[in-house]
């Protein structure tokens, strides 16, 4: 596709060494396009934020990508191999292409060094020939973007409630004004109310500076209400990729529609709240065939053998919001050919 | 500044009970603490040793316990510390005098040099954790492990004798008079340089692990991906953002571990005859020179509170939490 | 590790040592240790000479006859260092077991109870943390009429608690505000009970590492005290053989072998003491192991180090 920026193949990510290793990740497949919003969802322990480290290679040790490629799509370039970067290309390409905003609120955040420090020492690691003066006038700037005061430049971490601290920590992402914008459970220490405040005006953000954002949360509903296109991770592996209506609508997955139905309805009939039976797999031991089946109220003999395989689902109309529609599960026959 | 103010009334109360320690140690002995003493030195006591120690006690005058601590104090604040007996008949104040100079040029400058060191190294050491670095590590627990005194003497032993550049005993040529001039001090520094490696290699060895410690837990912050994730670089990574954040523990203990480290190093003075308070200690003990084994114990414990006071500030310097907000 | 929460869960088993004695720091720590306290029990007995005992070799390098050379008064200094164990041995083990006694009543209680009481307390261990002990001890000491093994022990026992009430207390302040302690609470069992079977199990690793730390310290400070002469020249330990070492000039007669084997065993003593807290450290927090392999090799063939920040790429064929 033409309008990527990055792309993931086949990434295999592993957690130790040798025959101890647990395979976090499996033949991950996924393609971000440009100035979409792509939500990754799943139970903790699904991959979902191994995915997200795993491709801007933050994972900590023993975590090691075992094989592989993200290709990041460059404004009139070449696509280039983030697996396949030196440290030193690694460095550049950080932030200033790929930002990530993390989990912990309270923990991103350097408690010894002011706000100021750290929104301009990203721009100074960036760009050797920007003055003192340019830099402090570009962090006021991402402050307001993000309707903070300028005058909390000068404050200390402690001094910021958690909204703020992670309204800070999504202003220092857009620093250098990179194209993907890597979201790992952003706002979930926060309350609700400013939760969807700071998703709001995420989106709103994305409007107007024309971003990618990978998404990645336990809360399903969230991603409806926010994101463009679904990935749910199963396992380590994806079961299903949808647009976030067509997979709200009409769900293909069993593991989908259990996730689906452990939320209610934001609008039209009632649904029944059912949530899903069992515990996500121990990743030292994953079931045979599909991994999904021990917890499956649809499986049949077959799930426990055969791992079915991430494609197009047959007879389904190619709407266009059909458009990488993929699915992997065995009562649904997918297209050799794939996507 | 209300931290500052607390940590203030505390070293005064610490300084009040030090004092009040010091005058009921001799006080807790049944008896006449005076004659007990007398017995322990075996008869090596002159009268006069024997009536400056009625008069430091106040036992010359038929005074109650109250009545001799308030004196206590009122001596106490003029200075006066009574009269030593290996000096006989300087006051332990002038013997004081004589030797805290030394003691805090050399104890002092070293231990904030080998906290320094150490931190630094320590740095490294945790940041390139599973390299080469981590072979120091059972060397300098092997090192923290000796005791300072016992690495002088092989010090002296292996690096002092006929023709070193090293000298193995005193803190100047003892052919020069002591003054601000340039011979003086190169003799000083001659003299002092081998002590000083002393105390910095066996003081260094615990700070460099501790700092590794903190550094590999420090890596693992949420602060130092965040970092990594920024692209910058491996030197900001390191130490603007892991060994800053690690370096407040270690400050915290430099000042907790204080009075362990002078307690140590004040030994070397000993091996090294360096005429700083550590020696004469020493021969306070030897001499059972109470009165100036007391006032070495008062000026020892004033000095670690004060530079307790100073690490405090330190602190409050390098983590704007401990700061008030506005 | 908030950054990455699978991490955690996903550590092999087979690299989970969860057994104590299964660190190789713990074990080495403990071999020493053990060595040292048979020396402590049997020294006197398979020592060759009485350590006192004067002989016509005088001032002997190591031989045959000698292992550690002899004294100045044809003293042999092997059966010195073997006899003197005992004395540290006992020494350390008596002012570790009384320290550890007093931090953990003075450092649970006032982390527990709360009041005036409780920060009188703490405020009197800061004070004795602040005090340098060193001094305080010679002080004391030279004070006493007696000073025998056990006086030096209980004197250094009672000066040197207050480091490990400290730690306690901290943690002790900690687990008080845990759920299943404020379970118990609201079920109305009583605070002793609460102290000794919800609090106390939970700080046996601080409590282990408190007192092998005091040990360290009793140990030094009782041979300080041996080599400065405060305490009773006339019995043996390591610090008195360093004291007529060093009183009669062994260094400038060159007669090394006078003090290297004491220091020696000090160091290998302390050492030995440290390995084993090391193990504790390292049993309590997991990001201080070593983690097993930190070298990788890649399928192209270069050796890259695991570290954070910057995740290793094997580049496998996939499988």
């Amino acid at each position: 596709m033409s309008d990527a920026v990055l792309e993931v193949r086949d990434l295999n990510v592993d957690y130790g060494l040798g025959d101890d290793a647990v395979r976090a990740l499996r033949d991950v497949n996924l393609t971000l396009h440009r100035g979409e919003v792509l939500g990754l969802a799943g139970e903790s322990g699904s991959g979902k934020s191994t995915l997200a480290y795993g491709l801007t290679r933050l994972l900590p040790p023993p975590g090691v990508v075992r094989s592989g490629e993200v290709f990041y799509h460059r404004d009139g370039g070449d696509p280039v191999d983030v697996l396949r970067m030196s440290h030193a290309e690694l460095r550049r390409f950080r932030w200033a292409e790929t930002a990530i905003v993390f989990q912990g609120a309270m923990n991103s955040l350097n408690p010894v060094h002011r706000i100021a420090t750290q929104l301009t020492d990203v721009i100074k690691a960036h760009d050797a020939r920007s003055t003192r003066a340019s830099r402090l006038d570009r962090a006021r700037e991402l402050l307001s973007l993000v309707g903070i005061s300028a005058d909390r430049l000068d404050s200390y971490p402690h001094q910021l409630s958690g909204g703020m601290r992670q309204r800070v920590m999504i202003g220092m992402a857009l620093a250098l004004e990179p194209k993907v914008v890597i979201m790992d459970e952003p706002t979930t220490a926060l309350d609700v109310v400013v939760q969807r405040q700071i998703l709001r005006r995420l989106v709103d953000l994305r409007e107007r500076l024309g971003f990618s954002v990978v998404f990645i949360t336990h809360d399903l509903s969230l991603l409806i209400e926010f994101s463009d296109r679904i990935a749910i991770m199963y396992g380590g592996r994806i079961v299903e990729e949808a647009a976030s209506a067509r997979l709200y609508r009409d769900p293909l997955h069993p593991y989908s529609q259990g996730l689906l139905n452990s939320f209610p309805a934001l609008r039209g009939p009632k649904r029944e709240l059912t949530g899903i039976p069992g515990s996500p797999p121990d990743l030292r031991a994953m079931p045979s065939g599909c991994a999904f089946h021990p917890r499956c109220p649809r499986a049949t003999e077959r799930c426990g053998v055969e791992v079915p395989v991430l494609g197009v689902p047959e007879g389904r109309v190619q709407h266009s919001d059909h458009r990488g529609r993929t699915v992997a599960c065995l009562l649904h026959p997918v297209h050799d050919n794939g996507f | 500044m209300s931290y500052l103010l607390k940590r203030i009334a505390f070293y005064l109360f610490t300084a009040w009970a030090a004092i009040t320690i010091n005058f009921f140690v001799p006080r807790l002995i049944p008896g006449d603490p005076v004659q007990a003493l007398i017995t322990k030195s075996r008869g090596q006591m002159t009268t006069e040793a024997v009536q400056s120690l009625y008069v430091l006690f106040g036992l010359d005058k038929d005074e109650s316990v109250i009545e001799q601590y308030f004196r206590y104090w009122g001596q106490l604040l003029r200075g006066d510390l009574g009269l030593s007996f290996t000096f006989f008949p300087s006051p332990v104040a002038d013997v004081i005098g004589d030797g805290l100079p030394w003691t805090v040029g050399l104890v002092g400058i070293t231990t904030v040099v080998g906290f320094l060191i150490g931190t630094a190294a320590g740095t490294v050491v945790g940041w390139r954790r599973g390299s080469w670095a981590d072979l120091l590590i059972p060397v300098t627990t092997f090192v923290s492990s000796i005791p300072y005194f016992w690495l002088g003497l092989i010090a002296i032993t292996l690096l002092t004798g006929r023709g070193s550049f090293f000298p193995a005993s005193g803190a100047y040529d003892t052919g020069l008079v002591p003054g601000w001039d340039w011979e003086f001090i190169g003799s000083t520094l001659r003299y002092g340089l081998l002590p000083a490696a002393t105390i910095l290699i066996s003081s260094m060895s615990g700070w460099i692990l501790s700092m590794r410690n903190m550094m590999v837990t420090v890596a693992s912050e949420d602060y130092v991906t965040v970092a990594h994730a920024k692209g910058l670089s491996e030197r900001r990574v390191m130490v603007g953002y892991a060994a800053r954040n690690a370096l407040l523990p270690n400050v915290s203990g430099f000042a907790l571990s204080l009075g362990f480290i002078v307690g140590g190093t004040l030994l070397v003075e000993i091996v090294f005859s360096y005429p700083g308070l550590g020696l004469q200690l020493f021969q306070a003990v030897g001499a059972k020179d109470y009165p100036l084994m007391q006032g070495i114990f008062l000026i020892i414990t004033l000095s670690v509170l004060l530079a307790n006071f100073l690490a405090d500030v330190a602190y409050l310097v390098l983590d704007p939490r401990t700061r008030r907000e506005g | 590790m908030a950054v990455v929460p699978t991490t955690a869960a996903v550590t092999p088993v087979k690299r989970r040592k969860p057994r104590f004695v299964a660190n190789p720091k713990a074990t080495t720590g403990l071999a020493l240790m053990g060595f040292f306290v048979l020396m402590a029990v049997i020294g006197p007995w398979i020592a060759p000479y009485d350590p006192s005992e004067r002989s016509s070799d005088l001032l002997q390098p190591p031989s045959g006859k000698h292992w550690f050379g002899t004294t100045h008064l044809g003293q042999d200094i092997f059966s010195q260092v073997l006899v003197g164990t005992r004395s540290v041995m006992l020494v350390g083990l008596i002012a570790g077991v009384v320290a550890t006694v007093l931090a953990v009543l003075v450092g649970v209680t006032s982390g527990y109870l709360s009041g005036a009481g409780a920060e009188g307390l703490s405020a009197l261990s800061n004070v004795f943390l602040v005090i340098p002990a060193l001094p305080l001890i010679i002080i004391i000491t030279s004070t006493l009429p007696d000073t025998g093994n056990i006086t030096i022990a209980l004197v250094i026992g009672f000066t040197s608690w207050a480091w490990g009430a400290r730690v306690l207390r901290a943690q002790t302040l900690s687990l008080r505000r845990r759920d299943y302690v404020e379970a118990a609470r609201a079920t109305g069992e009583s605070t002793w009970r609460i102290i000794l079977f919800e609090i106390m199990p939970n700080l046996t690793a601080v409590i282990a590492s408190g007192f092998v730390g005091t040990v360290i310290f009793a140990v030094i400070s009782e041979i300080t005290l041996a080599f400065i002469g405060v305490s009773d020249a006339g019995g043996w330990n390591w610090g008195t053989v360093l004291f007529w070492a060093q009183s009669q000039q062994a260094l400038a007669q060159g007669a090394w072998w006078w003090f290297v084997p004491a220091g020696l065993a000090i160091a290998l003593l302390g050492t030995a003491l440290s390995l084993v807290n090391f193990g504790i450290d390292e049993f309590v927090s997991p990001r201080l192991r070593g983690g097993g392999k930190t070298r990788v090799k890649t399928a192209d063939g270069r050796t890259v180090r695991m570290r954070v920040g910057f995740t290793p790429v094997l580049g496998e064929e996939a499988k």
